[in-house]
């Protein structure tokens, strides 16, 4: 078969919603986009665990650190299913994790953002993994079998994530002035950075036409953005919180909330290094993984030796 | 004392070992060698997290304070743990040594407690034993992998078996109340095994390549509420919100 006929099968498999598995023949192009996506997506989850983890020794409660830690493992997690799916593409995990660590590889940059008071950890609950799951619960649909199937288990537990986010600025929002203020700031800090997690304006992103054509992406950045905002301010309106955008008011004619303008000069600055904490997050994580090469160098001479031992024994 | 507050303290004790332990690992959550050994220290924390609520639970019955008030508003000199469980995360070699050592501790400790007359103290020590049965399989097999790996992780295991070779002694020292409580069944009789937990440990160094510390000094003091210098600061960072923010629900 030539190469015009395995693209055209490829795509009429893709157009039938039969998903696409680690050994069917993919383009070239595909597979380097999935493992773009996966690979960020897994790196996303990885450097995630970072500004939640600045609570868990500060938590407030015995419960409420019981349940963070439980997130962030969760988060640890997905990152594993994340990388061993992307493997099935033909790449190692410390392949990646090297491109993540020399910039590379590109990770959610919604992550170098500081956490300052502890109702960022309900607001990164609530915001960040509530926009997570838009783009998600599209993913458990994208055309690649193993993603598809790593994004089925990982929504279940992120909608138990953006509950217990929404649970700690609840508790906020009726306690006293103090905390209330506590959650408002965090809700002024954390809801533009929540809204660029979308990406660019469908009309400015680089590769969605495509990967929209081979269903890795069901839905676009601004309709996934539209869908969160819609679903997220009368969650606001519970909290008696407000949204730092004035210019959020519900369209009728449109049935959707109008909101204002992103500040995309902004949001490129961040994803090309310079947000608040891009030089500290990927610092803690090559130290995380330089303090840790001996270890993990001792495990493999143990392992080696054991297999040595049986096969001698 | 009375029988009460004898009880008191010696829950008291028991949770607070599982707290500070848990602390000082959940400060590890993200920061780990490789990802699957910072999902398991997560959850090694997690389990010891949630059995210091059991524990702090009953202590709470006995006396009165939630859980909460017991974890966040006591200062040093009113915690009990033993030293070991304070000592900082230096290394991952120290972090797995420190948890191996009270690892096998805890299994021999909670594993007497399923015998206790009091039935709120041996239900809790039957479930908690589950858990530690799992911690000292993940950090026994640890320390073989690393004493018995390279020559650079053998000599970090060496040399953080000498550093906390002086904390474990304390495990098997009786405060007052604690040897009246076991004379009547209640609390375990922790002198009484020193000799196994010495045996299995020693049993898992060899196995290790490695060798026990001379000399049987022990540093002593943490079940009486006289601490290491650590335990303060890993209190203030603890307890930051509930004290700054008195009296408030989270």
């Amino acid at each position: 078969m030539d190469d015009k006929e395995l693209q055209n099968r490829f795509q009429a498999q893709v157009d039938a919603e039969i998903k696409i598995e680690p050994k069917d023949w993919m383009p070239d192009a595909y597979r380097k986009t999935l493992i773009r996506q996966m690979s960020q997506h897994a790196h996303s989850e990885i450097v995630g665990m970072l500004p939640e983890g600045n609570w868990v020794t500060r938590a407030p409660t015995l419960k409420r650190k019981a349940i963070l830690l439980a997130k962030i493992q969760d988060e640890g997690g997905h990152g594993l299913y994340l990388y061993s799916a992307a493997e099935t593409l033909g790449i190692s995990r410390e392949e990646m994790i090297e491109a993540l660590h020399s910039g590379k590889a590109k990770y959610s940059s919604v992550f170098n953002y500081p956490t300052l008071n502890w109702a960022d950890i309900g607001a990164i609950g609530w915001l960040v993994d509530g926009a997570a799951i838009m783009n998600q619960v599209a993913l458990m649909r994208t055309s690649y079998g193993p993603y598809s199937r790593g994004m089925v288990r990982i929504c279940k537990e992120e909608s138990f994530h953006q509950r217990q986010g929404f649970d700690i600025l609840y508790t906020l929002s009726r306690g006293s002035a103090e905390q209330k203020a506590m959650a408002q700031d965090a809700l002024n800090r954390w809801w533009w950075p929540s809204i660029m997690m979308f990406g660019p304006h469908d009309s400015e992103s680089t590769h969605s036409s495509q990967s929209m054509k081979w269903k890795i992406k069901r839905k676009s950045n601004d309709e996934l953005r539209q869908d969160f905002i819609d679903a997220t301010v009368p969650q606001a309106e519970v909290l008696g919180l407000s949204l730092p955008d004035p210019e959020l008011k519900w369209n009728e004619e449109r049935q959707h909330y109008d909101f204002g303008e992103i500040n995309w000069e902004e949001f490129w600055s961040v994803v090309k290094g310079n947000g608040p904490c891009n030089r500290e997050r990927l610092a803690a994580r090559r130290k995380a993984y330089d303090e840790g090469a001996w270890v993990r160098e001792a495990a493999s001479a143990y392992a080696k030796k054991k297999k040595e031992q049986t096969i001698a024994g | 004392m009375n029988n009460k507050a004898m009880l008191f303290d010696y829950v008291l004790h028991l949770a607070d070992n599982q707290v500070i332990m848990a602390q000082r690992l959940s400060e590890l959550c993200g920061h780990g060698p490789a990802l699957e050994q910072d999902i398991a220290i997560t959850n090694i924390s997690l389990d010891l997290i949630g059995q210091a609520r059991l524990l702090f639970q009953y202590a709470g019955k006995l006396d009165g304070r939630d859980e909460d008030q017991l974890a966040f508003l006591r200062d040093v000199h009113e915690f009990r743990n033993v030293l070991l469980v304070e000592q900082p995360n230096h290394d991952f070699a120290h972090v797995i040594v420190r948890q191996y050592l009270f690892d096998e501790f805890n299994f021999l400790n909670y594993q007497a407690l399923c015998q206790s007359k009091d039935e709120d103290l041996a239900a809790i020590a039957t479930k908690a034993l589950m858990e530690v049965k799992y911690h000292r399989r993940f950090s026994r097999n640890w320390m073989l992998r690393l004493g018995d790996g390279t020559a650079i992780s053998r000599q970090k295991m060496q040399d953080a078996l000498n550093d906390l070779w002086s904390y474990p002694g304390e495990f098997f020292e009786m405060t007052g109340g604690e040897e009246i409580l076991a004379k009547a069944g209640i609390a375990a009789d922790v002198a009484s095994m020193k000799p196994t937990w010495l045996a299995n440990v020693t049993q898992t160094v060899k196995e290790a390549s490695l060798v026990i510390p001379e000399g049987d000094w022990h540093q002593t003091g943490g079940k009486k509420g006289i601490h290491s210098e650590h335990l303060g600061h890993i209190l203030a960072e603890m307890q930051f919100l509930q004290r700054a923010y008195p009296g408030q629900t989270w």
